[in-house]
């Protein structure tokens, strides 16, 4: 028989550590949507205008998001902020998350076809309504794979923030590696949770494109 | 009643509108024939709104369509317009495409705009596909729908720009009946088409377009009974 040092206590140490996980994926879901939906609009709808924008954005995107934690780190202390790892891991998961955000949001936004645009403002609908009625609903149902995407990306990038001294999920279960030295238990059952997590994610999203698709 | 004064228009350097004059009076029928590139489809989208001129002038009922302090949302609100490829919304049910622009425009109650929708759908045949989405309709019943959705703004214009051209030819039928219906409840109505018979039985006018202008212009007997200019006559033969 198998003699293992894991216990209950270190199980709820990892569940702990998912918590922080969840908690941290959301924030950054939040923030990141909020703002990736104003500029992905912007970015589809004043090309020109917004480039400056696109220019920023691709910072976040390009440079490798461990570096993006250390550096904001420690650009904290610099500019005196007084934040905790916590709010520094949430605004740069955010603008990481924004940045991929308003590329798929603009990819919605400009798969709707122009002749369905013009038609409804032909039957008198303004430019906002246009916007609000037929352009958003039918760029949400495009957009909406590729950001269910992100959230599983992002909820396993949450993993990097240990740089800068969070303790989430997989933190803590290299905490308990090294006290009980069975990695190969220990990142069995931390990705077990990672994968039941993601799974939750995947399928209510599913459910949801379901519903879509059976209208279409 | 829509006046056109020597509107051109021009895509780049393409001049594709060198000059038109019409005038539709209420009540009254007009349909435009012609080749593709003749203009005859931009015009449409010009008159109300949707695509602008270079020159020229496009009066509604007195209203000036492309001057600036022109409230071109009001405007469409009298011009309803059909398109060739139907433009159905497709995350809303047939329903609800017609309920759409009553709502959000003009402001009706849900009620309200529900009674309107089902009157109209009904009037083009459609009270069986209410709550059925788009996809699942014909090609045909996706026009009718499209012109229930322009006739519930109660518009005092419709404007069709081929409204059969993307049609299975079994399902032009229909969607010709429903036009024709229009036009004898009194419908000033603007068809570009090219159904020549069709245009021949509901037209007063007709007028055939040839490199951006009005070539020849009369009632359907003498447009398309008896063309004066050789292009017209050509142009019937080539359809015919």
């Amino acid at each position: 028989m198998m003699i293992t040092s894991f216990t209950w206590n270190d199980l709820l140490f990892m569940l702990d550590g998912a918590k922080v996980t969840i908690l941290l994926t959301l924030a950054a879901m939040l923030i990141g949507t909020l703002a990736g939906v104003v500029f992905g609009l912007l970015r589809a709808l004043l090309p020109v205008l917004s480039l400056p924008l696109a220019w920023v954005l691709d910072v976040f995107r390009s440079v490798p998001l461990l570096i993006q934690f250390v550096l904001f780190n420690s650009l904290k202390s610099i500019m005196g902020l007084n934040w905790s790892a916590f709010t520094v891991a949430c605004v740069v998961l955010g603008i990481y998350v924004s940045a991929y955000c308003s590329e798929i949001v603009r990819s919605g936004v400009l798969s709707v076809p122009p002749n369905l645009r013009r038609a409804s403002r032909s039957l008198g609908l303004s430019y906002w309504k246009d916007l609000r009625h037929i352009v958003l609903p039918m760029a949400m149902r495009v957009a909406f794979p590729g950001w269910l995407n992100l959230v599983l990306s992002v909820m396993k990038d949450t993993s990097l923030v240990m740089w800068i001294g969070i303790v989430e999920l997989l933190r803590a279960s290299q905490t308990i590696v090294t006290r009980i030295q069975e990695p190969l238990l220990v990142l069995c059952i931390a990705g077990l949770i990672y994968y039941v997590m993601s799974l939750v994610v995947a399928r209510l999203g599913a459910r949801l494109e379901t519903r879509w698709q059976e209208n279409d | 009643m829509i006046e056109i004064d020597n509107v051109h228009k021009s895509f780049g350097e393409l001049e594709v509108i060198k000059g038109v004059s019409l005038s539709v009076n209420k009540g009254e029928v007009v349909s435009i024939i012609g080749g593709s590139g003749s203009g005859k489809s931009t015009l449409l989208m010009c008159i109300n709104g949707l695509e602008s001129i270079k020159s020229g002038s496009i009066r509604v009922d007195g209203t000036e369509v492309h001057a600036r302090d022109t409230d071109i949302n009001k405007l469409r609100q009298k011009i309803g317009i059909v398109f060739q490829q139907w433009n159905a919304f497709p995350h809303l049910t047939v329903l609800e495409n017609v309920m759409l622009a009553p709502r959000t425009v003009l402001g009706k109650s849900k009620a309200e705009a529900e009674a309107l929708a089902v009157k109209q759908l009904t009037h083009v045949g459609l009270a069986d596909k209410l709550k059925v989405f788009p996809g699942k309709l014909s090609g045909g019943q996706q026009q009718r729908m499209a012109i229930a959705r322009a006739l519930a703004m109660s518009p005092d214009y419709m404007l069709f720009d081929e409204a059969t051209s993307a049609l299975d030819p079994q399902l032009v039928g229909e969607v010709l009946d429903t036009m024709r219906m229009l036009a004898e409840d009194g419908m000033t109505m603007i068809l570009v088409t090219h159904e020549i018979r069709f245009a021949r039985d509901v037209s007063d006018r007709v007028a055939f377009f040839r490199n951006g202008l009005v070539h020849e212009i009369g009632t359907p007997d003498q447009v398309i009974g008896n063309p004066q200019r050789a292009e017209t006559a050509d142009f019937l033969k080539s359809v015919s």
